[in-house]
Parts: C-alpha cells; structure tokens; sequence
C-alpha cells in the first residue's frame, strides 16, 4: 500500500509504461491506418501478498492488462517487473516458469472449461506440464485435495463441467488456478458472471485463500462494491489509461478524478 | 445404448412400408411394365406373355401386387431382376459391395484432406495458404463431377497409369488373394479422387469455420495459461471441440454417397449401386428399383444412427438417452 518503499515492501509486480495497441487496417491495400489503444501508458505496482483492485467500466482495458501479464495479450511497449525479472520480449519457452507462478481466474466459468475434459484432466493438466516428476497417485491425491478446498467433492474429478452451476464451476477454475501452487492469481472478472450470493462465497473463498497461502491478487471488475469488499489498493482505468490509484479507504471517502466519482455514483445504494 | 439403437432401428419398418408403397404406387401410374419389351417381339407367342403375367401377377391390380411382394421380402425373396435375368439379391449383393467400398474410400479420403486443409486454413487465417485453399475448394465446388469424372478418365487414357473404367480386371478371378485386393484398389484411385474431391471443399469450410470459433473460446486461452504448447492446444483443446459438426456431417455423406455416386459411376463404367438402380428404373425392372430404394433408406438411417454414436462417444455433453 503506501508505506514507505524498504527492500522487503518491494513490490511483486511493477508494470512501467505499459502499452497494448492493435492495428486498424483500412484502404484498398489494408494499411495500418491507425491503432486502437487497448492499454496506453499504463504504470502500477502490486504489492505481495495483497489484493490490488483493477476498476472500469466494459472496453476500457483492464481484461487486456491482466492477459498482457501473462503473454495472452500482445505488448506494444513498456515493460512488466515480476520479482525483479522483466517478462516483456520473453518467449514462450522462456516464460514458462512465470506460468507456474502467475495464474488466472477467468470471467466466464461456462466457457473458461474445456467441455470435453473431465474436472480430473482440467486440473491434472498443469500437473503435468509443471510437475512432471509427480507421481499418478501423488497427482490423483493432489487433485482431491484441490478440489475438497474450493468446496467441492473429491468424487466429482470423474465428472465433466457440463454437470455443474456456474458457483461450483468457477471454484473448480479456482482448483485448476492453484494446482501449480502459484503466487500471484489475476482475477479476471472472477465474480461478475455469477448471481450475487454465490459471488459471495466465491469472494470468501478467494479471501480464505489468500489468508492461507499469502497469494497475491490482482481482482479486476467493473463492480466497485466486490472491489471495495476485497481490495487494498485500487486502481480506476478509463479508456486505456489508469486515471486514479490510491488505497480502497481513500478512494471511497474522496475520489479524485471525475470518472471515479462518476463510477461511484453509480454504485447502487440503500435508501436510508 | 443398446435399447437407442434398437429404437432407431425399429423406425426403420414404418419408413420402409412407406417408401416402397409409394414407389410401387408411381410405377403402377407409370405406363408398361417390365414385360412391355418382349411384348412388342412379334415372335413371342400372346399365351406364354399371359403365362408370364399371370406368374408375376402382373394382371392384378397394384396394391395386391403389393401384398405379393411384401410377402416374399419377408421370406427374404427380393424378387427377380427381368432384365438382368438374375435373383435381385445377388444383383444387388455384387453392385453394394462395390458401391460400398467406393464410398467408404472417397470418404476417408476427404476427410483426411479436409480436416487438416480445414485446420490450417483456421490457425493461420488470412494468410496466404488460407486464401489459396479457400480459392481451390471453392474451385473444387464448382466443377461438375462429371466434368471431373472425364478428366479423369482422360488422364488414365493418356497416360496409361490407372484404368480407364471397372472395378476389376479381366484376369480377377485369376488373381491370388493378394493380387486381387491390389487389383480392387489399383481400380479405386481414380473413382476415390473424383468423388472424394467435391466432398473436400465442404469438409474444410466446415472445419474451419468450426476451428475459428472453438479457437476463440476461453478454455483455450485458459489452456493457454496453463502453459500447454501452442500445438497441443490445438490438437487437444481446440480441434476435439470443433469436430463435432463434421461428425454429423459423416452421417449424411454417408447415406447420399450411395445414392450420389450415379454420374461417377456411369462415366467411370463402375459397376455399383448408382448405375443399376438407374439402368432397372429405365426398364422398370420393378423388384430391382423397390430393393434398391429399401437399401438406401437402410443405409441413410445406419449412416445417421452411425453419426449419433460417434457423436455421443466424442462428446461428452452429448448422452443417447437419459440414466435413468
């Protein structure tokens, strides 16, 4: 958060300039006529072991930061810090150490799993491409006991994701995220695709975790109330750029940029 | 399972009481019969075509004649070929076997052109090699069989590599096992490519189109994550997700190549299914077209019960019936 920086507070991630822009082509030959700024200069820190928040509405960039980190997005400029190594220009060959450390939530649980594997081959996949000393049994257990701390039954790994509601299928996304035993967990709209009181216990679970494993969170949502429920730091983007970052408390009690107060405005509120 | 498939089947009677009822109704409309060229020999004495009328019950009217026939299908008698002079089931027995495994070889051959064609065109979309096999298939539609057919036939001509027509050689029965399934395939080549060729550009738009929406799912991008190999991705996530349509697809080609492959065979002087039920229906040679027409029924819901099958072993979403 903002205590002063000393070198054991040195931040897990630091993302310094960092730019994802796409090509428009137009014209008779397809020319590049122009660029769409997904991400536009966007500098942040994450602190280890907390909840960074990432806000804004639909389109304005922040699905596209969380899959940059991790090479699913391509980076036209700037570069990405995690634990002191840079991860811009990396190949994938040479990346994938970072992909056993930094996973990701994705939004929607209907779509985020594979319909033709089983709960057992979804998260025994990772497995055995990071641990591939493990044994069968060992890998067997491993995916029991995974599944037993997201709340579900160790039965269930013979099942596919089609027999399960959205709740239980973001938990076996959860599973799957864990299974590499990582550090860092992107949030990717984790919660939004879900009813209110299942996003609840998903946030629960989320939080229980972090409390277990020191994991640090990057949660990114459109919804400020999840966000305030769960965050230390918040960041607020709006069309491509980050226009406000400060601890929760504050930019709840005074928001200061425009758009934020106009986000919070937004907020529905209880008429007391 | 096993009671799926028995209820499948068993929809099969209805469908064949009334495909062949309505056949023998349009060829009792239809004016002759099988006897009508002998009856305009002048030679042939008037008692013996009554003879033979009254053998084949041909001075009947048509729905007793319809009775006749359903009662010898069901002591397995399918009649007599008139014009061929010969049992309609070995006729058709010799003509489906050929038939059949033309079928099945135009259609292996496809659909080992057209997923792979149909997978890269989608991974490297846009690229040259997708508009070049995109130029091609579309080509490849637009070609009449027969065109292809004689093409074909032409290039064996010239250049002598293939034969020009048959399904066998004069000298088959000569032939050691062996030799006589390298002589069944040698006469395969060209009849597979001509037909298998047409079914290529379909497969691979399907295919592709397939591969490019399972490519953009999230559990791709979530395998991603994982950190699997592009190429697994592909193969394991993606392709397994997109085939299912193609799978259906299997059923239908299934069912028409039997029926379809008519202009092929008659241009390529291959003596299967296609030709006979053809050359019968000119001469109204009655029993050949009803066993023929049976057996296409049969084959269309095999080849559909077949593609279910497939389908519910592939997919998992996908169960026959319920548990319970």
């Amino acid at each position: 958060m903002t205590a002063p920086a000393t070198p054991a507070a040195a931040p897990l991630l630091e993302v310094k300039n960092l730019k994802v822009h796409y090509p428009l082509r137009g014209g008779f030959l397809k020319r590049v006529v122009d660029h769409v700024r997904a991400v536009d200069d966007v500098s942040f820190t994450v602190a280890r072991g907390r909840t960074t928040g990432l806000v804004g509405e639909s389109g304005s960039g922040k699905t596209t930061i969380g899959r940059a980190l991790i090479k699913l997005a391509p980076i036209s400029g700037g570069s990405i810090r995690y634990d002191g190594s840079e991860l811009v220009g990396l190949s994938n060959r040479a990346f994938l150490p970072f992909r056993k450390r930094v996973q990701m939530i994705f939004q929607d649980p209907f779509n985020s799993l594979n319909p033709r594997m089983t709960i057992d081959g979804i998260i025994r996949e990772p497995l055995d491409l990071h641990f591939p000393a493990m044994s069968r049994a060992d890998k067997r257990d491993r995916v029991a006991a995974l599944l037993k701390r997201v709340g579900l039954e160790p039965e269930h790994m013979h099942r596919y994701p089609h027999e399960f509601s959205g709740g239980q299928r973001q938990r076996i996304g959860i599973a799957r995220a864990l299974a590499v035993e990582p550090e860092f967990i992107i949030c990717d709209e984790a919660v939004s695709a879900l009813d209110v009181s299942v996003q609840a216990q998903i946030v629960n679970l989320l939080q229980d975790l972090q409390a277990e494993l020191g994991l640090t969170y990057l949660f990114i949502a459109h919804d400020l109330a999840v966000v305030e429920h769960i965050s230390d730091h918040v960041l607020v983007m709006h069309q491509g750029k980050l226009v406000e970052s400060a601890p929760a408390e504050e930019i709840y009690r005074e928001p200061k940029d425009a758009y934020t107060r106009r986000l919070l405005d937004a907020v529905p509120k209880l008429a007391v | 399972m096993f009671a799926f498939i028995l209820r499948r089947l068993l929809t099969l009677i209805p469908m064949l009481l009334g495909v062949t009822f309505l056949v023998f109704v349009l060829m009792s409309l239809a004016p002759g019969d099988f006897l009508t060229p002998i009856k305009m020999q002048r030679d042939v004495p008037a008692e013996l075509i009554a003879e033979l009328e009254r053998e084949f019950g041909l001075d009947r009217p048509w729905y007793v004649q319809y009775g006749y026939w359903l009662g010898n299908v069901l002591q397995l008698n399918l009649g007599y070929s008139w014009s061929f002079k010969v049992p309609v089931t070995d006729l058709i027995g010799s003509r489906l076997f050929a038939t059949f495994l033309l079928s099945l070889t135009s259609l292996l051959f496809a659909w080992c052109i057209a997923i792979p064609l149909g997978v890269l065109a989608a991974i490297y979309k846009d690229s040259i090699f997708d508009r070049v096999s995109s130029f091609l298939a579309y080509a490849a539609l637009s070609i009449p069989e027969f065109f292809l057919a004689l093409l074909a036939v032409w290039f064996a001509a010239v250049t002598g590599l293939f034969p020009i027509g048959g399904a066998t050689s004069i000298e088959h029965d000569f032939l050691s096992a062996g030799g006589r399934i390298a002589d069944r395939l040698y006469h395969l080549v060209l009849p597979t490519i001509v037909l298998g060729i047409g079914g290529i550009a379909g497969l691979m738009r399907i295919m592709r189109a397939n591969f490019l929406d399972a490519i953009r799912s999230d559990y791709v991008q979530t395998a991603r994550a994982k950190g699997v190999p592009e190429g697994w991705v592909m193969f394991k996530h993606v392709l397994r997700n997109a085939i299912n349509p193609l799978v259906s697809a299997f059923g239908f080609s299934f069912s028409s190549l039997l029926s379809g492959a008519l202009i092929v065979e008659i241009v390529m002087n291959y003596p299967g299914l296609g030709t006979l039920i053809y050359h019968s229906l000119l001469r109204e040679d009655q029993f050949v077209v009803l066993a023929a027409i049976m057996l296409s029924c049969t084959m269309l819901v095999l080849g559909n019960l077949l593609a279910d099958i497939c389908l519910a072993w592939s997919d998992p979403r996908i169960r026959l019936e319920s548990r319970d």
